[in-house]
């Protein structure tokens, strides 16, 4: 059971079970953001609150599998309050933790990638694993190539509406 | 192989699984130390020996091009395909197998061929589709597709509290339709509709009846005539035949009705610069090299179970869905959620679970740690699971090599799931 136990570490159940910053945000002023896994029916909704260059607030909704939704859960706690970039960059660290194992899996099978994060001419960003925090809990994800969509769900999610809110300023 | 016993009265006899399971290898496959519980036949079944002697034969001795060879070994591999023909003809009860019988890629080319040829030469805005809250999306997209794109108006028939079709306004939805589009057995639920008695009826009302067979055929004796079919789709995958052959059954006079649906080698009689004559069924319709020794593995797969007997395939699969029904009930009570009929009479053996608040895809990826595959998601029913209120399940099937003991692996990972997220 070790493979599962990696999957489903203590942390991640705990955010399953009671997630952050869940609900949503009135819009507008807030962007909503909607992602799809179309394997499974899972969604994701994203709320963000921008002021200036800073994610001042941010709610999450919908409903998935205890991956995708403590993902969630961690992501909305570990980017709110930062500024956009520190939240781009946050974005491009997690989806290479994501991808460590195989050749990208995760970003490549999903489709929407996160727009304006410099890789190397690798494709590969490396991983500063410490500056995830508890985010780390999820690299159990890489051994289950059909769970990281679940993992970057969310993400991929969030990089959207950060990508709208950009094209409409 | 596996023995043959008591053939005088095939319902009483019943089938010898530990020899079944040894005529397919993969379920002697270990995975991390444990044997495999192969419960995702709905999804995909498994292949025994014959099946994969059939393609390889095919391959070693009689592979060419079909159709036009005029050289030996060309001559073999077309009579090879032809008698694939009809042996899949003969094993539905096709009238005229040789006419009847056109092989597709899957059971979801040969209803998007009924959609797309059929019913764009012959439907007219206005006209009516019927179609079941019980389709999968094979049997739904298509006709989504062509109503879009000829203004047909869709009519759904639903399903009630006991996880049938409503048939309390048949009469009303069937009234000027043109066509009913219907799913002989859930994948998700298990039902299986009275498709005789309405095909009847939607033969009154002047509708054809196209029929996804992909998960009925591989189960249970089928006869096209009893079943009222108009026309039959279904999968050679999921009867232990090879991936990328299907089977579009039509009847002899609305495939000769039918213009082509894709356009290539094999299909014509003649091109000249400004237009073409296309061939008559089947060829009509098998644009193209045709899937050769998948449809010889077919032959083979089919021939395998009718070596068991198809009735003996249902009447076991009919057992151990009950005694699954009741095992699960007994031991998980009402932590346990089954979608679909109670009654094991009338339903499949397709078992579509929620436990507790464990997601299906969690729930999956803990039965897999057991060696138990099933299989979690929308099962391309989204309609469906919209009614039911999910957003997916996880879901067991079961085949002619399954046992109670894989069912007992699948009660003992579910209550290990229930452990990890108590």
């Amino acid at each position: 059971m070790n493979d599962l136990e990696d999957l489903y570490r203590e942390i991640i159940l705990d955010h399953y079970r009671n997630p952050r910053q869940r609900g949503e945000l009135p819009t507008p002023p807030a962007t909503r953001a909607e992602g799809f896994n179309p394997l499974c029916g899972d969604e994701v909704v994203v709320f963000l609150q921008v002021e200036g260059d800073r994610l001042v607030d941010i709610r999450i909704s919908g409903q998935g599998c205890s991956i995708s939704q403590s993902s969630a859960s961690l992501m909305a706690a570990a980017v709110k309050g930062k500024s956009l970039p520190e939240v781009r960059r946050l974005i491009a660290t997690f989806k290479a933790m994501m991808s460590v194992h195989g050749t990208a899996l995760g970003s490549d099978a999903d489709g929407e990638e996160p727009s304006g994060e410099a890789e190397d001419a690798s494709g590969i960003v490396p991983v500063d694993l410490d500056s995830l925090g508890e985010l780390a809990a999820l690299q159990g994800v890489v051994k289950f190539p059909v769970r990281i969509k679940c993992a970057t769900l969310s993400w991929n999610t969030l990089a959207q509406g950060l990508d709208e809110l950009a094209a409409a300023r | 192989m596996a023995e043959l016993t008591a053939r005088s009265d095939p319902r009483a006899a019943e089938l010898d699984v530990a020899a079944i399971k040894r005529d397919f290898p993969v379920l002697a496959e270990r995975f991390r130390g444990r044997r495999l519980v192969y419960l995702d036949s709905a999804a995909s079944a498994q292949h025994p020996l014959p099946v994969l002697r059939a393609q390889e034969h095919y391959y070693e001795h009689a592979h060419a091009n079909v159709h036009r060879g005029v050289y030996a070994l060309a001559e073999r591999a077309d009579q090879l395909y032809e008698r694939a023909r009809l042996t899949v003809g003969r094993f539905i009860g096709a009238p005229d197998p040789a006419r009847e019988v056109v092989f597709t890629k899957n059971a979801t080319e040969g209803l998007n061929l009924v959609a797309q040829a059929w019913g764009r030469r012959h439907l007219r805005p206005g006209d009516v589709v019927v179609v079941t809250e019980l389709e999968h999306h094979a049997n739904l997209v298509p006709w989504l597709m062509l109503a879009e794109e000829r203004q047909l108006e869709l009519r759904w028939l639903e399903i009630d509290e006991g996880f049938r079709l409503d048939l309390s306004r048949l009469t009303e939805v069937l009234r000027g339709a043109r066509v009913l589009a219907i799913s002989a057995m859930s994948n998700v639920l298990g039902t299986m509709p009275p498709v005789a008695e309405l095909a009847e009826a939607a033969h009154r009302a002047g509708a054809l009846v196209v029929v996804d067979g992909a998960q009925l055929v591989p189960h249970q004796p089928v006869d096209v005539g009893s079943l009222g079919a108009d026309f039959l789709a279904f999968s050679g995958h999921k009867m232990c035949g090879p991936t990328g052959i299907g089977v579009l059954w039509g009847r002899a006079e609305l495939l000769a009705a039918t213009p082509p649906f894709l356009g290539g080698g094999g299909m014509i009689k003649d091109v000249r610069r400004d237009g073409f004559v296309p061939d008559d069924p089947p060829q009509r319709f098998e644009a193209g090299t045709p899937p050769i020794a998948e449809a010889v593995g077919l032959a083979a797969a089919i021939e395998y179970l009718q070596g068991i007997g198809l009735d003996r395939i249902a009447a076991h699969e009919h057992h151990l869905t009950a005694y699954a029904l009741e095992r699960l009930q007994q031991r998980f009570g009402r932590d346990l959620v089954i979608h679909g009929p109670r009654e094991p009479e009338a339903r499949g053996a397709v078992l579509s679970l929620a436990y507790r608040d464990v997601h299906p895809h969690d729930l999956a990826q803990v039965l897999d740690q057991a060696g138990v595959c099933v299989r979690a998601g929308h099962h391309c029913a989204k309609p469906l699971m919209r009614r039911l209120g999910v957003a997916a399940t996880a879901r067991a099937s079961f085949y002619l090599y399954n046992d109670e003991d894989d069912v007992e692996a699948l009660a003992d990972a579910l209550a290990s799931a229930g452990s990890l997220f108590g």
